[in-house]
């Protein structure tokens, strides 16, 4: 391999292992901060000790996991500068920006107050403890919109000129760059999806020991009706986030197929430009020829998702890459990104994330507790529900154990999707690093030699998986053991002005 | 003045505030293993900064956020020239954040002293770097006419730098033990005393030569008047200590850490990263910085967020203001 693809190889693994591994836990940071701090408010407003027990233990799950993305994150702060040093130097007059205001308004906010709500639970009083948590829970979807204004400058570049002298972006609007709409849609998409991952994730748990209570394994009742809170809430959040990232993900490839028709069409595997397109269900391309040798199609599909009209003009590989070749040089596959990846990575996004939609819809209804429901069948909070189909007839039992353990099952699928989702769009954009600006060769540090770069790919990879390891260990014992029923809520509630004598030698509520 | 030079200012502030709260967070996982004679007290020495070390973390992120966005060449040459350096400094910035978190999740007596082994280290190693990495900043590197730096990862481990490294290690363990002393009850409170008085007489000592041969070095009037502050501030720091008051003595010892990085912003400027190959090379304020425009956006960002920041970290330090001590650790920590 000659050097200079070399560089562009390792960096680009580099970015992509890390960046994927940071997103593993951000959904979930995301999400679950809204999650427990809803949890919370509920305790705080009706004072019933379920709300208590849930609050307490996703709260647990979200600092393991929280610990972790935190750490990661520095790496991505880093690296811009160790591996991409001529992408910062031309870039940073406009992608710094929303990179800074990044730390200086979300992760100061996230960060500070999740110290406050992890150690303030005998220090400060209950109404100010819970907007900690709100405000962590804010701190991250901050964190989440100004990294995304960054990557959607990337993506879709605007608010800038490029300075005749250096030839480096400037910025010019920065409130097109933080309100183009390339990056709300993104925002959109991207919470929404975080917020389907995290109630999977919350839903796979609490279905787990409601399946375990079920078979009489779990004793328990305030255990059980804990979960079934947390089932219910789980299931609901999937359902409306499901709908919301279907909504925002249709929004977003319409906005894609105008700003980059070349990842969309990749992500079809349409070659040639058609009228009306079909939608490809299944297709094996052949990127020597230029054409899919097997493909099966829905027709006029693809014309709506990109237009919402069922016969308008597509536009494909073939013709796009032309067009690029005679705008930017150089040869049409220059600038064909890899097809295989965008494209089951597009298809496996949405099949991952849209099972869990899917099979919250049915738990949602399935798990009901009042409504439809013949008097007989109800059961009580702190009892596993039965999965009714009508109003009088339960599952059998073959799809009841199967219905509790597809819930499981499904618990990580949508991170999955996650995963897919930003795969495909960053390979989709290739060989761009800023689309239609700068070449994603032309980005690494020309000065940091291949040999230092395996090793920063080694050691953050070596690193990332042991920690891998320790995190899904210490997760699925916490998980497991389910919320812990003895410990009780604070007796009285601490007052700001600090501890009374009387208790100044009282051990610390939460200590490290 | 430009803009850019009141950039160059805000970056200085933003190391300074970094040095100085992650400094004394880095003391106490140094004194884990040379005050702390037991589980309990390095479980004190822990939770004394548990509430903030994240918070004290991310003075450096918005450090390098910052100087992405108002120097985008000063990033650029700095993170890719000091890749080895910094990529150590980031393992051990992950090992320790999840340290902290995960050492109690486990009862194995193995597992807890893994990971406060790992605490000591990890805090120590960036300690120690990061003198490193500055040395080298002010001393001047091999930069060529792209501003990119050219010279090896050995290069950088130069005398002059080395003793930054050693300097800047025994300040923070220094201001950690007078931390220490401020924040804990007991026994441990008083052998911090102790402590602190012995590694401030090896602070002055490695401090006097590191800054004398800065400014004799690169110096100039203002960074001699600095000199002159991190000096004194040091010594009233060793002296509150030795009486006692230990609110003054922190005080002290974070002017020191303030006047000492200040001193070598001091002598640096108008270049950021001066180049030893050629004069016309180095970055400066100038020539590495970004537009007006997007200076002035984030001078506004700054100006209103920078504040509030302040405001709401100054408020968590008031929420834990109280002392720990062996009697608030509570045995098992289970949650
Ligand atoms: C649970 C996860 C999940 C699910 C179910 C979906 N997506 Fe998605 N998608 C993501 C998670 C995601 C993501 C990982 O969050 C991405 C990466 C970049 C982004 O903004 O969101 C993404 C990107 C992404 C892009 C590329 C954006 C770009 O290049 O900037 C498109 C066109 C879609 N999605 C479209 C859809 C459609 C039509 C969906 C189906 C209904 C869908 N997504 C479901
Ligand atoms: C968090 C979700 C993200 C994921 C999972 C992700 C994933 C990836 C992947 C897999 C690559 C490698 C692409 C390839 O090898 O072709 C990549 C490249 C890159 N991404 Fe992203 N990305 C994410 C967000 C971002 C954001 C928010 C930014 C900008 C702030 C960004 C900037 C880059 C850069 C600079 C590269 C290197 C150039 C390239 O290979 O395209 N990414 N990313
Ligand atoms: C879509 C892409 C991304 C999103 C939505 C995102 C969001 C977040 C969130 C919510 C956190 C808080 C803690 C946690 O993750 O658990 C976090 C941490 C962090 N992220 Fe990302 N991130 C993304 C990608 C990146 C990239 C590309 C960078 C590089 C600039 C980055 C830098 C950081 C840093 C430095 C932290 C640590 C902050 C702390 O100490 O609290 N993130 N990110």
């Amino acid at each position: 391999m000659d050097l200079a693809v070399a560089h562009e190889t390792i960096s680009r693994w580099q970015f992509g292992i890390t960046t994927v591994y940071h997103f593993l836990f951000v959904p979930l940071t995301i999400s679950l901060a809204s999650i427990v701090a809803c949890l919370q408010t509920a305790w705080v407003r009706t004072g019933k000790e379920k709300y208590f027990h849930a609050t307490k233990f996703w709260g647990k799950l979200f600092l393991i996991n929280i610990a972790m993305g935190v750490v990661t994150g520095i790496v991505q702060e880093f690296q811009f500068g160790m591996n991409w040093s001529d992408y910062s130097r031309f870039v940073g007059d406009v992608f710094g920006a929303p990179l800074a205001m990044e730390a200086l308004i979300a992760f100061f906010f996230e960060s500070t107050f999740i110290g406050l709500w992890i150690f303030g639970w005998d220090k400060l009083p209950k109404k100010i403890h819970l907007a900690c948590i709100w405000m962590v829970a804010i701190g991250t979807a901050l964190s989440a919109y100004f990294i995304l204004a960054a990557n959607s400058w990337m993506q879709h570049p605007v608010g800038y000129r490029i300075d005749p002298v250096t030839g480096k972006a400037q910025l010019t609007d920065i409130v097109r760059v933080l309100t183009q709409n390339t990056t709300l849609v993104q925002v959109f998409h991207t919470l929404t999806a975080a917020f389907l991952t995290g109630a999977a994730f919350v839903v796979g748990i609490a279905s787990y020991h409601l399946w375990r209570a079920k078979q009489g394994k779990e004793t328990d009742r305030r255990k059980t009706a804990a979960m079934r809170t947390s089932l219910r809430f789980g299931l609901a959040i999937a359902v409306v986030a499901g709908l919301g990232t279907a909504i925002s993900g249709d929004t977003l490839g319409k906005v894609m197929f105008e700003q980059q028709p070349m990842k969309m069409a990749a992500a079809e595997a349409l070659w040639d430009t058609q009228a009306p397109a079909p939608f490809s269900v299944f297709a094996v391309g052949d990127v020597s020829k230029g054409h899919n040798s097997v493909a099966l199609e829905i027709p006029g599909i693809l014309s709506f998702l990109a237009h919402n009209d069922f016969s308008s003009e597509v536009p494909g590989i073939n013709d796009i890459a032309a067009a690029e070749a005679a705008q930017h040089g150089g040869q049409p596959t220059d600038y064909i990104p890899n097809i295989f990846v965008t494209y089951w990575g597009f298809r496996l996004m949405i099949g991952f994330g849209m099972t869990s939609f899917v099979a919250a819809l049915i738990g949602l209804w399935t798990t009901r507790r009042k409504f439809w429901l013949a008097p007989e069948h109800r059961t009580g909070e702190d009892e596993p529900p039965k999965l009714m189909l009508t109003r009088n007839r339960e599952m059998n039992v073959f799809f009841t154990r199967w219905s509790w353990r597809i819930g499981i099952l499904t618990m990580g699928f949508p991170l999955v999707a996650n995963s897919f989702g930003w795969i495909f769009t960053e390979m989709g954009r290739q060989p761009w690093v800023v689309f239609g600006l700068m070449r994603t060769r032309d980005a690494v540090s020309p000065n940091v030699s291949v040999g230092t770069q395996v090793l920063g790919l080694c050691t953050l990879t070596a690193l990332y998986a042991i920690l891998a390891v320790i995190e899904v260990k210490l997760l699925a014992k916490y998980a497991a053991a389910g919320p812990n029923t003895d410990e009780k809520p604070p007796a009285k509630d601490p007052t700001l002005r600090g501890p009374s004598d009387e208790d100044s030698d009282q051990p610390l509520a939460f200590a490290y | 003045m430009h803009l850019h030079d009141f950039w160059f200012i805000l970056i200085a502030v933003l190391w300074i505030g970094y040095f100085f709260l992650e400094g004394f967070d880095f003391g106490v996982g140094i004194l884990t293993r040379l005050l702390a004679r037991d589980t309990a007290e390095r479980r004190v020495l822990i939770n004394t900064i548990g509430p903030v070390w994240d918070g004290n973390e991310v003075w450096l992120l918005t450090a390098g956020g910052a100087t992405f966005a108002a120097f985008p060449d000063w990033y650029a040459t700095l993170f890719s020239g000091f890749f080895v350096p910094l990529l150590i400094i980031l393992v051990c910035l992950i090992v320790r954040g999840v340290s902290f978190e995960y050492r109690h999740q486990r009862d194995s007596e193995r597992w807890q002293r893994n990971w406060e082994l790992a605490i000591f280290w990890t805090s120590l190693l960036p300690a120690f770097l990061w003198g490193v990495a500055f040395g080298n900043i002010v001393r001047g590197v091999a930069i060529d006419q792209d501003k990119n730096y050219v010279g090896t990862f050995w290069d950088l481990l130069n005398p002059y730098a080395l003793l930054g490294g050693l300097t800047t290690l025994a300040l923070f363990t220094f201001h950690g033990a007078v931390f220490t002393a401020l924040k804990t009850t007991g026994d441990i409170r008083h052998r911090a005393r102790v402590q602190a008085t012995v590694l401030g007489l090896v602070t002055a000592a490695l401090a006097a030569a590191f800054l004398i041969w800065t400014q004799v070095h690169t110096g100039n009037g203002w960074s001699l008047a600095a000199l002159i502050v991190a000096v004194l501030a040091l010594v009233a720091a060793l002296g509150a200590n030795q009486v006692g008051r230990e609110g003054w003595a922190f005080g002290f010892s974070g002017v020191t850490i303030a006047a000492a990085v200040g001193m070598l912003f001091l002598s640096l400027f108008p270049d950021v990263m001066p180049s030893t190959l050629n004069d016309a090379w180095s970055l400066t304020v100038s020539n590495s910085s970004s537009s007006p425009y997007t200076l002035k956006v984030m001078t506004i960002v700054a100006v209103v967020f920078t504040p509030l920041v302040l405001l709401y970290q100054g408020w968590t330090y008031w929420v834990f203001r109280r002392r720990i001590g062996v009697q608030h650790i509570p045995a098992a920590a289970h949650h």
